[in-house]
């Protein structure tokens, strides 16, 4: 499975969750799949996904999905510390892992080759880190939001992109939109 | 004047509830200070554009969030001030400790300083320079200036205005 496909299988799962999404085709195949207002799509900003999402998370008690990826995650590789030592059990990350930078062209990444997040996730002190194939991950995430148990799950999938359109939706109806949401 | 508790007094006072900081040897007392405080949570960031995502999630969340960096963070946050900060328009305190000025003792801290003013300048990111101990004073109005016109703000704080650096 590529993203896009992963992405529809859990839409109906994350439907109610505040979703923090990152930067390019993610937001995009998100947007387009199932746009909601609990969704904070980023449009710049490379890395933040986890850290904006953990913020987040620790500011409020509603659940909280940060959907990133493995080339994110490498840019941001300080972020998995931070998530360790700050416990919020409302706060799930989602590592796409598709071993390559999806937006830019499939470059390869690091988490393709050596480098395994599962085990960088697991060293840097996350105490719930689930590795998980594609067609798998719809029940693991589910466990995961009903755990109520910070967790970090790396969805291991193949890379691959759909064409589809930028979101135009400006910056700050986004914003505004996803903490209205966020204050219900 | 105890200047690392007026401003965690004027944080406090102002409801900046999520602090995020990465050291720096003249900011240790006013870390230590916000630390020791339950009004803040306090959580340190290994670089300061995670930092600044924090930062984004709890002011979506609901809370006021501020940072506290050295000055050689603008090199490293510009990104992040422009496609985040300032694109979807979040408040952020900024309290910066402005190395590499008057009785700085490391020379490689200038190269960073000769150009804070010039890029947060270049970024539009209203800036203050605290130099002697009153100016201080001014810190409860720039919070409420931040949280007025939802913009990242710069404070920066020299040596002059800790106290000189160290034994130096």
């Amino acid at each position: 499975m590529i993203r896009s496909e992963i992405l529809k299988e859990i839409a109906p799962i994350i439907r109610d969750q505040l979703v923090v999404c990152n930067i390019g085709l993610p937001s995009q195949e998100l947007h387009m799949i199932d746009d909601q207002p609990t969704n904070f799509y980023m449009l710049g900003t490379m890395g933040l996904s986890s850290s904006i999402g953990l913020g987040l998370a620790l500011s409020q008690d509603k659940t909280v999905i940060s959907i990133d990826g493995d080339g994110s995650v490498l840019t941001n590789l300080g972020t998995l510390p931070t998530i360790a030592n700050n416990v919020a059990d409302n706060y799930i990350l989602l590592i796409i892992d598709n071993g390559s930078y999806g937006s830019t062209g499939d470059q390869p990444t690091y988490a393709g080759m050596k480098t395994s997040l599962t085990a960088v996730a697991k060293a840097c002190g996350c105490e719930n880190v689930i590795e998980v194939q594609d067609k798998d991950l719809g029940p693991v995430l589910q466990g995961a939001i009903d755990s109520k148990k910070m967790t970090v799950i790396v969805c291991k999938c193949d890379s691959g992109n759909i064409k589809l359109p930028v979101i135009t939706m400006d910056p700050v109806v986004i914003k505004h939109r996803f903490m209205t949401a966020v204050a219900s | 004047m105890n200047i690392d508790k007026k401003i965690t007094d004027d944080l406090v006072a102002n409801n900046v509830s999520f602090v995020t900081t990465v050291p720096c040897k003249q900011l240790a007392g006013v870390i230590e200070e916000i630390d020791a405080r339950d009004e803040i949570f306090h959580i340190p960031s290994n670089k300061e554009d995670e930092g600044m995502g924090l930062c984004a999630g709890a002011h979506m969340g609901g809370k006021r969030p501020a940072i506290i960096m050295q000055n050689t963070a603008i090199g490293v946050t510009i990104n992040t001030l422009a496609t985040l900060i300032q694109y979807y328009r979040m408040p952020l305190p900024m309290l910066i400790s402005y190395r590499g000025e008057l009785r700085e003792p490391v020379a490689c801290q200038v190269e960073m300083a000769v150009h804070t003013k010039a890029l947060l300048d270049e970024m539009k990111i209203p800036t203050y320079h605290f130099h002697h101990q009153s100016d201080v004073e001014e810190f409860d109005a720039i919070l409420k200036y931040t949280f007025m016109c939802n913009k990242p703000v710069a404070i920066l704080t020299d040596a002059n205005f800790w106290g000189g650096y160290g034994d130096q």
